[in-house]
């Protein structure tokens, strides 16, 4: 059996979010992945927040694909409805599900393998649509469940662990989000959770296709020497373009930074994004100027993270269809059958 | 017959011409994208309109532009719907098919032609009459624009033939008055067009012809719609919300009816708003997935597809069945295996859609034969896959699907309420409620689902395709896992009770032969079964499907004759093969009647099968 339920020891002292909840309730059953797993810290900020945005568990679908990440959702958000579903496919799951009710929140957790590989093109359509969702890809350049072949996203010369090199161009999942329209795009390090957990809330505060590349080192079978995803690689090419805070509604701004280098982002729904740059000039709501900057650094080895990309005015996939407000799976028989009357007419004009 | 006479109008036949009222049958030969389509539509609706059953048939290419096409209608005051052999009058407008259009005449049948540049005598028939007019000099001289000449050339034959074989101008002045309502200028210039050419007819051709209309009233209260457009109908009254859709031939124009009715009956009256989405999806793959993450969430979705969708789409089936999630695929079958023949009819699909996937999957279908069926198993598709919490599959084939026919009219019972199946509500899990998401707690094997957000902390569950417990907990255990194996099969016996039932239809006498059918093959099976009670002196009974999985009145019609014939539209007696499978009969009993060439299938195909096998020596041939 590899259902491992987590003990419910609830400290009475735990601290509560505005809805109530503890850290506990938006966790799920222990992870069964590798020691030091990189997604583990995924899913653990993920976690935090959901709590610190005071989401209500049940009210958040976590879907996902096959392979090591799109396991994760076991492990986090127990109370929410999970639907891991088949490799390479959660976008088109995720998708129906979103039409069917507009209300919820939905959270995408996929791999490399699942998105850039075998899913390249849902990965790359449900982006398109501008699906609301909060899409995130475990990325650690292997396939860790068969045991360590490359990915998509492998580097050019990246050696894997028996030292043979890695010949195809790597696919940048940011790039590509950025080139076809999700309207909020960053890329994070699972060994940076100060860095990935405000991405994450900015992430489920965006009405549109928001996007997170996150680096997840395997430690099995992509943390060695000549990797290109591994924790010390990472750590050593990483270069943050800004570091960010989720202000909610309820939090006072307190300009305490020097100008012009610090910006606020307010998204459509009211969410602020409080970004510090790092990178001089980088504005993350300049869509070319984005894509020409991690090129750039790209050509010098950097590893480019942070807020990439914002539109904080996007439209989703409903927008564009404009469907009504209430959820489809709400519906009443009256407002779904047109009824006899207009048939018989129909019949009427038909012979 | 000699050469010069081939460019005068009228070539008598050698042997009597044929001479028929309301019974016979009109084939027009076309060029593709030269509009004679609508000409076409409007000559078969005009006869509609005096009252006489006429079958059109659009047999057309994968192609756009230049190629054959061909619109055959069947005539039948008797009300015979399915396709018959032999062309009784040909409408030959394409030089590129003309030597097999003129080979297709019956013996004292007529063709009508173009005869603008004189032919050779070696092109036509001794035995047939020609009626031959200058269309092309005819429409030049009348028209200079070059798009004008090439859409009133069509209505001018359209006239011409009126005179012909004798129908009512008004009712075609009628037809083309609502065709173009509001745009008085086209109205007058295809009246006149249409005038043009029944003049001519009537001061140059012979008219009459021996092939005659006379009003009738054989067409009822019956309603003229093709199968896919009545399907989507179906799938609105059965409260789809969700399309995803990926453009394939014969199912397209099932989607794009969907999205037509949608906008004229799902919108909301104050707001504008849709209560419905339909995404035409990158392939077939994402239409399936949004399909069922759709009907995860607790909406009626669909998707129309054919056979080579079917085959993309497998993996997610499996995922259906085995995770029990409702969804709904429209599958109009096309001559396949692979690409095949795109745009001819086959009932082809039918062992891939029963058994789509790896492992052990099984999937219930409906087996509409016309578009009033297709409407009912529309509509009640939606209702069975929540209701049995996976796949549904709604079978058609172009035959049905993608040419109009006289059906029925459609129905709809106000007091009927969609069945949403087993939901588990909010007050249900707060009252304590158990819920077990693979729980079998009324004995049906159709466990409680809950819609994703429904309770804060009751009712959540994790949907997988990988094995788990009753309560949706993920295990590798071979009990647990067999556990489910076993009442997915045992929710297959509650579909059994659930499906349509086959119709039994017997014959005055008792017998012990018998033929089974279903879908697009029933229009032919009548007139067949007149044929082999001429031939043979044998009367049949017969069983119509409609549903897989077969319910126990197709077993007791198996037991109770000794031969029994399987008519069918493929190779491999894939029916034959279902009802061999889940009845364990014997299949010696089965004889296989196969029709595949891609061309809908003929009572005198049937006949000749069935009365073979019956008389192997035939006291006196088929009058052919």
């Amino acid at each position: 059996m590899t259902y491992l339920p987590k003990p419910k020891l609830a400290h009475p002292e735990l601290q509560k979010n505005d809805l109530g909840y503890t850290r506990r309730d938006y966790e799920g059953s222990i992870s069964t992945l590798c020691a030091g797993c990189g997604h583990d810290s995924i899913s653990a900020a993920i976690i935090r927040a959901c709590y610190e945005l005071s989401l209500p568990p049940h009210r958040i679908a976590k879907l996902s694909g096959i392979g090591c990440s799109s396991k994760t959702p076991t492990y986090f958000l127990g109370n929410s409805h999970g639907f891991n579903s088949v490799h390479g496919r959660m976008p088109s799951v995720l998708t129906g599900a979103n039409l069917a009710n507009r209300e919820l929140i939905y959270l995408g957790v996929s791999g490399d393998g699942d998105s850039a590989s075998i899913g390249f093109g849902q990965f790359s359509h449900s982006i398109r649509r501008g699906v609301n969702m909060t899409y995130i890809v475990e990325n650690n350049g292997v396939y860790g469940l068969t045991k360590g072949q490359f990915s998509a996203t492998a580097d050019r010369g990246a050696k894997n662990k028996r030292g043979v090199e890695n010949m195809d161009e790597a696919i940048d999942m940011v790039g590509i989000a950025i080139q076809l329209g999700a309207t909020y795009v960053a890329r994070s390090f699972s060994g940076d959770k100060n860095q990935l957990v405000p991405l994450i809330k900015g992430a489920l505060q965006h009405n549109g296709a928001a996007f997170i590349d996150t680096i997840s080192p395997c430690v099995m079978f992509n943390n060695h020497e000549g990797s290109t995803k591994s924790y010390d690689y990472v750590r050593e090419h990483n270069e943050a373009v800004n570091f960010m805070d989720v202000v909610t509604g309820r939090e006072e701004i307190t300009v305490d930074y020097e100008p012009g280098t610090t910006e606020i982002v307010r998204q459509h729904n009211g969410g602020l994004l409080k970004l510090r740059k790092l990178a001089n000039d980088y504005d993350v709501t300049d869509r070319v100027a984005a894509m020409n900057f991690l090129e750039t650094r790209k050509a010098r080895g950097e590893i480019v993270t942070g807020l990439l990309y914002v539109d904080p005015d996007a439209e989703d996939l409903h927008g564009y269809l404009e469907t009504a407000e209430k959820p489809f799976n709400a519906l009443t028989d009256e407002e779904l059958v047109p009824g006899a009357a207009a048939l018989a007419k129909l019949n009427a004009s038909l012979r | 017959m000699s050469p010069q006479d081939a460019a005068q109008p009228l070539m008598g036949s050698t042997v009597p011409p044929i001479q028929a009222v309301n019974d016979f049958v009109v084939k027009f030969a076309n060029v593709n994208g030269s509009g004679s389509a609508s000409a076409n539509q409007l000559f078969a609706k005009a006869i509609l309109r005096m009252g006489i059953p006429v079958t059109p048939r659009n047999i057309f290419p994968s192609n756009i532009q230049g190629l054959p096409t061909w619109y055959e209608m069947r005539i039948s005051d008797k009300g015979h719907m399915g396709a018959r052999e032999g062309v009784d009058l040909m409408v030959a407008m394409n030089p590129q098919t003309w030597d097999e259009d003129v080979k297709s005449i019956r013996p004292g049948g007529y063709l009508f032609y173009d005869n603008t540049k004189p032919l050779p005598a070696s092109k036509f028939r001794a035995d047939i009459t020609v009626v031959g007019m200058p269309l092309t000099s005819f429409t030049n001289a009348a028209y200079a624009v070059p798009r004008e000449r090439q859409l009133f050339k069509n209505i001018i034959y359209v006239g011409a033939l009126s005179a012909l074989i004798n129908i009512d101008p008004k009712v075609i002045e009628d037809l083309l008055a609502e065709q173009f309502r509001g745009r008085d200028k086209l109205i007058a210039a295809n009246h006149k067009a249409l005038h043009m050419g029944r003049d001519y007819a009537l001061a140059h051709l012979p008219c009459p012809l021996g092939l005659q209309l006379a009003a009738s009233d054989k067409v009822g209260d019956r309603i003229f719609i093709d199968g896919n457009a009545a399907a989507a109908l179906g799938a609105l009254y059965g409260g789809a919300t969700v399309c995803a859709w990926y453009p394939i031939t014969p199912s397209s124009s099932l989607a794009e009816a969907f999205t037509r009715y949608c906008e004229r009956y799902r919108k909301d009256k104050e707001t504008g708003k849709k209560r419905y989405a339909i995404v035409q999806a990158e392939d077939e793959l994402a239409s399936i997935g949004m399909v069922i993450g759709a009907g995860w969430n607790g909406a009626r979705a669909f998707t129309a597809t054919s056979g080579p969708g079917i085959s993309l789409m497998s993996e997610f089936i499996g995922l259906s069945y085995f995770a029990e999630i409702p969804a709904v695929i429209f599958d109009v079958q096309r001559s396949g295996p692979s690409t095949g023949m795109p745009t001819r009819t086959q009932q082809s699909d039918i062992k891939i859609c029963a058994y789509a996937s790896h492992g052990d999957t099984k999937h219930p279908l409906l087996l509409p034969e016309d578009p009033n069926e297709c409407f009912q198993f529309g509509a009640l598709s939606m209702d069975l896959a929540d209701r049995l919490q996976t796949t549904v599959f709604v079978v058609l084939d172009l035959e049905i699907g993608m040419n109009e026919r006289l059906t029925a009219p459609l129905q709809w019972d106000d007091s009927r309420k969609l069945d949403r199946g087993k939901v588990m509500t909010s007050d249900e899990l707060q009252a304590g409620k158990v819920f077990g998401r693979y729980l079998d707690v009324d004995g049906d094997a159709i466990p409680y689902r809950t819609y994703p957000g429904t309770h804060p902390t009751k009712g959540g569950y994790f949907t997988r395709g990988t094995s788990r417990d009753e309560f949706a907990r993920y295990t590798e255990a071979g009990d647990a896992y067999q556990r489910n194996m076993e009442r997915l099969l045992k929710k297959w016996d509650t579909a059994k009770t659930l499906m349509p039932k086959a119709v039994r239809t017997d014959a005055a006498a008792p017998t012990k032969l018998g033929v089974i059918y279903y879908g697009s093959t029933s229009p032919a099976i009548p007139e067949a079964l007149e044929l082999i009670a001429e031939q043979t002196g044998a009367s049949l009974n017969q069983l119509r499907l409609r549903a897989f999985p077969f319910g126990p009145e197709v077993e007791e019609f198996v037991d109770a004759h000794d031969t029994i014939f399987v008519v069918e539209q493929n190779r491999d007696a894939q029916m034959r093969m279902l009802l061999i499978n889940e009845l364990e009969c014997n299949p010696k009993k089965l004889v296989r009647v196969l029709h595949y060439n891609g061309a809908p299938i003929t009572a005198e195909f049937i006949a000749r099968g069935i009365a073979a096998h019956i008389n192997p020596t035939p006291v006196r041939e088929a009058a052919e």
